[in-house]
């Protein structure tokens, strides 16, 4: 059954128990009148009286919805409606009687008794209405225990409906004592007034209207029915009814408690609003980051909350982002703000007043009075972030002495949400903006794959293979091969100090340098100088460059190498058929960065076979340590070399010893990351 | 970063000495850079570097030592290095900073050489 269903139901039984109620009443005064003979049983109108108010009971039920903090007026403009148009109602009949006052119409007992079953079911709607938004009233933040009350209350209240069947009389003991029962569950029930507490003041003043005419309308329905009761007509009187009784009993007194407790809470409301308002500030300003609101926003909360929460008369929020600061007022322009800055005399609230506090915040006093100016009191709060103050907080007040502590408190906590709401707005920011910068750390990454040459010579008078990794996106490692005759080559390894990007840049530096000299043909001393030289002007002072120079000629066989204090070359006799690292003097680049120079520069040649292979390589290579901190060093790269030539004999291309020492190395490192930029370049000469 | 560097200072009528233990990286250099700074700014021109417990040094823990070389022969400063294990020995060797800056195995020879 859908409950619109139901309602209508309930509604057409009410009507139907009411009509037949009325018609047995009456048809029982015909009875009488006529003195006819029949049996009739007194009770089936007491049946349906009863069935039409336990109907009317449900059908409220039904639609008198729960109370919740929003509807509390609501639902008593729904008793005083109600009460109004049964009120209405009894009125009109009040005035048929008036009117015909003395005609045999109205002294008719059938004609009192049918206005009188009219004026039952104008009583029984209001009361059972009213009982049902009482009952939703009491039970507003309800606890077990009052439900067991409330509970038995109802028990009660069906036991008097069937207790009336047994016809007691008004004021007689049988009556009284059930009577008397409902009456003290009704004093009881009536103390929970926890609904008042959540009006503001209008809607207090609202409540005890509506009350108070509800309880007039009572009175009203009481007195008229007295009248009818004094009749002496009547088959059928209500009074007689415990449960009729008790009901009227129990609303008077809920209806006179509840004045009273909202009069009392009057001046009180205006205090619970203002805390119900911090509530709700204070609950928009921890929303206001997920929310996604911006810095100026929660300010704004932040501003607003505040005032109202002290009752601020004006207020400034200055806060300093980027080094320049940002003002934000209510009620007072911002020029008049150095003069109250400069009348606050204590120390440590001109310091936070100058947004140039530090440390954790103590609590310590916040606020002081002025003794000038048209603000009399000021309360003054940092704003900190990572214990960084960001900000201040000000308020103002035009009497003297207008904080107290509690207000501290609650400031306090305000401040802290919006410091926590703008830390993670920063941090949000922060993490994009990291977003960013690895978007372009890629895009270096690739600039900087595109520095290192693309293609290595491979011909039958040499062949190069190289690797490189970068410990971070961009590393400071560069090597190069340059030919201008593919007669002579020229190589080089470079190691730029520091890793990352600003290695990477003196890097792409190191390529513009190389690639100008390689292209003049000068001596290889020189050619290490004017590097130098060229370096020495760009590098920061803290910065060098290691690089290892061969100049290769194919022609006459020979190769002149200088070392500028770079790893030393690995160099492979064929016909010895033994490696060794050539271990001459040098000096890294960007050191010494004057013409002393020179006098460190040492060129070496060598005359060179068929089958010789110079393995050029940086120090992550070298230094490259596993877990337990061993390091490949140069025996593990010498003896690698030897392995990769022996294994591959036949067929040695630098290719494959490349590969093979890499493997070998990352062997060696079992998993462990890299720390270092690496760079291997095998060079084979035939 | 765990700063894994150590510095303190022992301070005598004839030499500023400045301890060294640990490892110095790209974030500990900046520690040792002060620690010269401070140095360098006193009056006591001979200063010695203890590097006996120095276990490692970056690229650009040498940067530290290689921007103020100018400084060294500009004021005339007496810096002496002593106490190197070897591989930071290997390392000093490798870049020519032998050549540049006076090295001493022991503070014996150290202290000899300031007089």
């Amino acid at each position: 059954m859908s409950p619109k269903l139901k309602i209508q139901l309930t509604f057409f039984l009410g009507l139907l128990s009411w009509l037949l109620f009325s018609f047995f009443d009456i048809y029982f005064i015909l009875l009488q009148k006529y003195e006819m003979e029949e049996t009739y049983v007194e009770l089936v109108p007491q049946i349906f009286l009863s069935i039409f108010i336990i109907s009317s009971l449900i059908y409220y039920r039904f639609i008198i919805t729960k109370a919740e903090s929003i509807n509390f007026t609501d639902l008593l403009w729904r008793v005083f409606i109600t009460g109004l148009v049964t009120t209405i109602i009894s009125l009109g009949i009040r005035l048929v009687f008036n009117l015909y006052e003395n005609t045999s119409f109205i002294k008719n007992p059938l004609t009192i008794n049918f206005f009188y079953h009219l004026y039952i079911a104008l009583v029984v709607i209001f009361l059972i209405s009213t009982f049902v938004v009482w009952k939703r009233l009491i039970l507003y933040q309800k606890s077990k225990q009052l439900i067991r009350w409330w509970n038995a209350f109802e028990y009660l209240l069906v036991g008097a409906l069937i207790y009336d069947f047994l016809g007691f009389k008004y004021l007689t003991i049988p009556f009284n004592i059930p009577f008397a029962i409902l009456g003290i569950f009704s004093l009881v029930l009536s103390f929970n007034l926890k609904w008042i507490a959540y009006l503001n003041f209008k809607q207090k003043w609202k409540s005890i209207l509506f009350i108070l005419l509800s309880g007039i309308y009572l009175y009203h329905f009481v007195l008229n029915l007295s009248l009818y009761s004094d009749t002496d007509a009547l088959i059928y009187d209500l009074f007689d009814r415990v449960f009729i009784l008790a009901l009227f009993v129990f609303i008077m007194i809920y209806a006179v408690i509840a004045i009273l407790v909202t009069l009392f809470n009057l001046p009180t409301s205006s205090v619970f609003e203002k805390k119900l308002q911090e509530a709700v500030d204070f609950q928009k300003l921890s929303q206001s980051v997920p929310a996604g609101q911006s810095e100026s926003e929660t300010y704004d909360i932040l501003l607003d909350g505040s005032m109202s929460a002290v009752f601020a008369d004006a207020a400034w929020l200055e806060v300093k982002s980027d080094g320049s600061s940002h003002i934000i007022t209510r009620n007072i322009r911002e020029d008049e703000i150095p003069a109250i800055k400069a009348a606050v005399k204590d120390a440590s609230l001109r310091q936070i007043l100058d947004v140039a506090y530090s440390g954790r915040m103590i609590q310590k006093k916040v606020y002081t009075s002025l003794s000038k100016g048209p603000f009399r009191s000021v309360f003054v709060l940092p704003i900190l972030v990572k214990n960084t103050q960001v900000g201040t907080l000000v308020l103002l007040q035009e009497v003297s002495d207008a904080f107290n502590r509690e207000m501290v408190n609650i400031i306090t906590t305000f401040v802290n949400q919006a410091s926590v709401s703008l830390e993670n707005t920063r941090l949000i920011g922060e993490a994009l903006e990291n977003e960013r910068y690895k978007e372009q750390l890629k895009i270096a990454k690739n600039v900087q794959r595109s520095l290192l040459p693309e293609k290595l010579p491979f011909n039958d008078k040499i062949e190069i293979a190289a690797y490189s990794m970068a410990a971070d996106e961009v590393g400071g490692d560069y090597y190069d091969v340059i030919t201008t005759n593919n007669e002579d080559y020229q190589l080089i390894v470079g190691d730029v100090s520091g890793k990352g990007t600003s290695a990477a840049f003196n890097m792409a530096q190191m390529k513009g340098i190389f690639h100008s000299l390689a292209k003049q043909d000068i001596p290889a001393e020189d050619f290490i100088i004017r590097t130098n030289d060229a370096l020495s002007s760009c590098l920061e002072k803290s910065s060098f460059i290691t690089a290892s120079y061969l100049k290769i000629a194919t022609a006459t066989r020979e190769i002149q190498f200088i070392r500028a204090g770079h790893c030393s070359t690995l160099y492979y006799h064929a016909k010895k058929g033994k490696a060794e690292f050539l271990k001459t003097k040098g000096m890294g680049l960007g050191i010494v960065r004057n013409s002393q120079y020179a006098n460190y520069v040492h060129c070496n040649a060598v005359k060179y076979t068929a089958g010789d292979i110079i393995l050029l390589y940086t120090d992550g290579i070298v230094e490259a340590m596993d877990i337990t901190g061993k390091i490949y060093g140069e025996d593990g790269l010498s003896n690698a070399l030897h392995h990769q030539i022996n294994e591959n004999a036949k067929d040695l291309s630098p290719e494959k010893i490349k590969d093979g020492i890499i493997e070998d190395l990352y062997a060696f490192l079992n998993g462990k990351k890299l720390e270092d930029d690496y760079t291997l370049l095998i060079v084979k000469l035939t | 970063m765990i700063d894994m560097l150590e510095t303190s200072i022992n301070e005598t009528a004839s030499y500023y000495e400045i301890i060294i233990s640990g490892e110095i990286d790209a974030g500990s250099s900046i520690s040792l850079d002060n620690e010269l700074e401070i140095a360098f700014q006193g009056e006591q021109h001979n200063i010695l570097l203890n590097l006996e417990g120095l276990n490692y040094i970056s690229s650009a823990g040498l940067g530290v030592f290689i921007a103020r070389l100018e400084e060294i022969s500009e004021k005339s400063i007496n810096l002496v290095f002593y106490g190197l294990q070897e591989n930071v020995k290997q390392v000093f060797a490798l870049l020519g900073l032998e050549e540049l800056l006076t090295i001493y195995n022991s503070k014996k020879e150290a202290i000899a050489s300031l007089k």
